[in-house]
């Protein structure tokens, strides 16, 4: 076990060294973080050199890289193109992100579940087609324009219905808040929401149609059969025997998809005008930003390689068979 | 130890008459399938006249989706001479509509095209050889998984932002080609144990042969279903790149940037915001749906009953 | 070996949709089974032999249609809703299936499979009785070391490992009746012989009827009282095993054995019967197996032969030309051997 988990972790930091090469040589061929300055006629050239040799862009890049990589390699994950420190604005927006991620995530999975062996079981019912075709249908609707159209009816609607702000469509929370833990706590309620809807809706259609697959092979099976055989309640040989069965896919199928619900979160965020990852990373390739870029990304990536051992280790515990 | 064996000519016809049904070729059964399944066939019809439309009806409409209109006409709501309205700036919103879907449904095209003849190639390489090639694909993989596309995207989108839509395209297929290669190298990997390819290699077939004649063949399902999976990914992607303002720049027009460019009017002028979101739908759906019906087709999952 | 009538089948017929049209699989069957006796089921694959006895245990796909009646000890086993069937499924009737490889949920332990089996029957027993019953059982089927051993999950079982715990699990509530489908078939020749020996001891212990489905006429010789001949839907031929064996009324039944490999004879061709099972689905009129029958007549292809009695009260055969079939009849005089003219040397 172990060993497994070692060589897991040494494959995805090559992976994820590769990757910085990868992005830092695309970063630094996406622009100059120098033009806004150039463009100005009045910047004395000084001032130009100077700028240069703090962000070392006299280097090479081979040489800016590795100059990168023993920063990383200590912890120092460096300063933006304007002197302020990475660190706590990756810290801050990552804290958004998963917050908005990490809710909309387990909506989804306990959606995807239920709508999944509901259809499974009901096959071919009226239901399973509506389900079905919700699915297809929040599965070929862009994030971003779902996301608008619950700011229309999820908020304006709602609030205009109540005569009050209950949903919010801006922020991650109401600026100048005052109030105590359980107010602040609806606040923070009002404004993630919708994001949390958002994001469920998309990620749920996929893996619920999973799901259903999933449990309908599960209950043609020879030992969902033999369970029946045995007389044992359908009750129990739904929970005990098929659905134990069926949710271990779904565990795999998650801890893949955590890319697409990350890249969806980054997508909402710009629609929801949340201070996250998504913003951070969309200011930073405008700014041509090396260093928050591929902070950005290596944290990302950490973070995506753990999530994923941590399912392949959950994997073991559910599935005897796969016990290494 | 002999009886006496009665005149049993009638049976010399025995063993090839025939009880059973007619036998059907594999194209034949394959497409029989796909008609039964009514909802698939009914998105492929709606997909290609959306399809038709986006690539052409920009041509045939008789407003442009650079035309001004005369002042009286501006901000107007859906009406039969404007069935999607008008802008504020005066233009009619289903010429811009056609224009964006014209770039969209160009590029999602072009990208499932380019990366599942990419996509096949390598993972047929790579399954049939293994070796440093497997390897290599596997990696890039897992490179996939661990940093979404989108950061790649986004970068490649920004850095060749104008240089038109062809090139986007292009970066989004080299970067979309990795399901489709898995699926094929799973299933060559599979596929050259079983006995047919022994055999066709004992009568000397060469490698080349094997790959092309006796084992791609049997992958064109798989193939051909992801290759329209691709189409309503790649659309998605795309217009999330417009929308974030990393993918088609103006002058030109997508339909996820007319998204950006019109949600703050959603609520006082919906007609700019609905449509160009529902053409999307209209297109990723009709695939899904497509995609759904052509792998039931190629392979159904029966339930085996044992006699 | 007869006790008294246990179970009684009566014109069982199960009909399946499908793309190509109605399937019927099976086409009337009727039979007796009586306490202690075994009775071998025995046809090729799409004879209906598996697809009759699911139906008896409510095992069939909901879009199958039942027609018939299976009287267990009064009631009509196949009017019952599942909820009612429960009471009699794992404890008066139980049934094997075929492969042991995918027939025990892998997630949970032999042991645990066990005491579900027990306890689903047995609601005030505690989990440790429950727990000492499985390893009970384990024991009665030969599996070494039982204690340990039920905590082992499927995976860590061979084949016919599995199997054995299969029987257990059905032995375990003491059941009247057990169905074994193809047992093993999915086995090695050297396992078959455990678990048939396996299969013996189950019967042994619990006194149980046996209804034993096999396509393989081997496997019945050393176990089977009676047997059930069956072919495209409809048994061919019904009688005790000596009369099956020696004194086949059926064309089909003496190919079958015809094919059998034997030792105790000079040749060495077989005669295997050529052509193929009909399709279920576009049956014509007339006997379905004359396309294959070396004795076909006129009227064969007419009307189907009922199964009617034949040289015996209790031997049961469908065949229009029985008659023919007197004496000592060997499967070479009729089916020709292969890749050899019918010139034979005696």
């Amino acid at each position: 076990m172990l060993g497994f988990i070692i060589r897991r972790l040494l494959t995805s930091v090559f992976v994820l060294f590769l990757a910085s090469i990868l992005v830092f040589v695309a970063v630094s061929s996406l622009g100059d973080p120098l033009a806004e300055l150039r463009a100005n006629p009045r910047t004395p050239k000084s001032t130009i050199e100077a700028k240069k040799r703090e962000l070392n862009l006299d280097k090479s890049v081979p040489q800016r890289y590795v100059i990168w990589l023993k920063d990383f390699g200590t912890g120092k994950l460096g300063n933006d193109n304007r002197g302020r420190p990475v660190y706590p604005q990756l810290k801050s927006a990552m804290e958004l992100t998963l917050r908005m991620a990490i809710g909309a995530t387990i909506i989804a999975a306990f959606l995807a579940v239920f709508v999944g062996v509901y259809s499974a079981v009901r096959q071919y019912s009226i239901s399973d087609y509506i389900f079905t075709f919700l699915g297809f249908l929040f599965l070929s609707t862009p994030v971003f324009w779902l996301a608008g159209l619950l700011k229309l009816y999820g908020a304006i609607k709602i609030n205009n219905f109540f005569n009050r702000q209950l949903v919010y469509t801006q922020g991650d929370s109401s600026p100048n808040f005052t109030g105590g833990f359980w107010a602040r706590m609806g606040d923070y309620a009002g404004h993630t929401i919708l994001p949390w809807i958002a994001l469920a809706l998309i990620s749920f259609a996929a893996w619920s149609r999973y799901q259903r697959a999933t449990m309908l092979d599960v209950l043609n099976s020879d030992y969902v059969r033999l369970a029946r055989a045995k007389g044992l309640s359908n009750r129990r040989v739904l929970t005990r025997h098929a659905l134990r069965n069926a949710l271990i896919p779904l565990v795999t199928v998650m801890a893949i998809d955590i890319g697409a619900v990350f890249a969806g979160a980054v997508i909402t965020e710009t629609v929801f005008n949340w201070a996250g990852m998504g913003r951070l990373f969309i200011d930073a390739l405008r700014g041509y930003e090396s260093n928050v870029l591929l902070a950005w990304m290596m944290v990302t990536g950490v973070f995506v390689i753990v999530f994923n051992l941590a399912a392949d280790l959950l994997y073991g515990v559910l599935d005897p068979r796969i016990r290494v | 130890m002999t009886a006496t064996v009665p005149e049993a000519a009638p049976n010399a016809a025995g063993p090839e008459r025939e009880f059973t049904v007619e036998s059907r070729s594999q194209t034949r059964m394959i497409l029989r399938r796909f008609l039964q399944h009514r909802a698939a066939v009914i998105s492929g019809v709606v997909l290609l006249l959306a399809i038709l439309a986006a690539l052409i009806g920009g041509r045939l409409w008789h407003y442009r989706y650079d035309d001004f209109l005369a002042v009286d006409q501006i901000d107007k709501p859906p009406s039969l001479s404007h069935p999607m309205g008008t802008t504020s700036a005066g233009r009619d919103v289903f010429a811009q509509v056609l224009r964006g879907a014209q770039k969209s449904v160009q590029i999602a095209l072009t990208v499932a095209l380019v990366s599942t003849t990419i996509g096949v190639l390598i993972g047929a390489f790579a399954g049939f050889y293994r070796g440093i090639l497997d390897s290599l694909l596997m990696r890039f993989t897992d490179l996939f998984l661990i940093i979404p596309p989108l950061i790649f995207f986004a970068m490649l989108g920004r850095k060749f932002a104008g240089s038109g839509w062809f090139a986007l395209a292009l970066c989004l297929a080299a970067l979309s080609w990795t399901s489709i290669a898995r699926v094929v190298r799973g299933t060559f990997l599979s596929l050259r144990e079983k006995e047919y390819v022994e055999a066709a290699r004992a009568l000397g077939a060469s490698n080349k042969r094997i790959i092309f004649k006796h084992l791609l063949p049997n992958t064109v399902g798989p193939i051909i279903v992801n290759a329209t999976i691709t189409v309503a990914v790649a659309i998605l992607v795309e217009t999330s790149l417009s929308y974030l303002g990393l993918g088609v720049q103006a002058p030109d027009t997508s339909l996820g940037k007319l998204i950006s460019d019109n949600q703050q009017s959603a609520a006082t002028r919906p007609w700019l915001f609905y449509f160009p979101g529902l053409y999307i739908i209209v297109i990723a759906l009709t695939v899904n749906f497509l995609g759904d019906g052509l792998r039931d087709a190629f392979d159904p999952t029966q339930r085996r009953v044992r006699a | 070996m007869a006790g008294e009538l246990l179970l009684e089948v009566t014109d069982l017929s199960v009909d399946f949709p499908s793309d190509d049209g109605v399937v019927h699989a099976v086409r009337g069957v009727s039979y007796g089974l009586s306490s202690g006796e075994v009775l071998a089921i025995v046809g090729e694959s799409g004879s209906g032999k598996s697809v009759s006895c699911l139906a008896l245990m409510g095992l069939l796909p909901k879009t199958a249609r039942i027609q018939g009646s299976a009287v267990y000890r009064g009631t009509d086993l196949l009017s019952l809703k599942p909820k009612e069937l429960n009471a009699y499924r794992g404890n008066r009737i139980a049934m094997i299936f075929q492969d042991p490889m995918t027939s025990l949920n892998p997630v949970y332990s032999v042991g645990w499979q066990l005491a579900e089996a027990v306890k689903a029957h047995h609601k005030d027993m505690s989990k440790s009785d429950a727990w000492t019953r499985a390893v009970d059982l384990l024991q009665l089927v030969n599996i070494p070391n039982p204690q340990s051993r039920a905590k082992n999950y499927p995976h860590e079982f061979s084949g016919g490992m599995r199997q054995r715990a299969v029987i257990a699990m059905a032995m375990a509530n003491d059941p009247e009746v057990i169905i074994a489908d193809e047992p093993t078939t999915a086995l090695d020749v050297t396992v078959q012989a455990q678990v048939l020996e396996t299969l013996e001891t189950a019967q042994e212990e619990t006194g149980a009827a046996m209804v034993l489905i096999t396509h393989d006429l081997g496997v019945v010789a050393g176990v089977a009282d009676r047997i059930l001949v069956m072919y495209a839907g409809k048994p061919v031929e019904v009688s005790t095993v000596d009369e099956v064996f020696y004194n086949p009324k059926m064309p089909y039944t003496l190919g079958l054995l015809g094919s059998l490999p034997r030792l105790d004879t000079e040749e060495e061709m077989l005669t295997p019967i050529q052509g193929s099972p009909p399709s279920l689905v576009n049956l014509p009129p007339g006997c379905p197996f004359s396309p294959r029958c070396p004795l076909v007549a006129d009227v064969c292809l007419e009307t189907e032969p009922p199964l009617e009695v034949t040289s015996s009260a209790d031997h049961l055969a469908a065949c229009h030309r029985w008659r023919e079939l007197e004496g000592d009849v060997d499967a070479r005089d009729f089916f020709e051997a292969t890749h050899v003219d019918a010139e034979t040397t005696s």
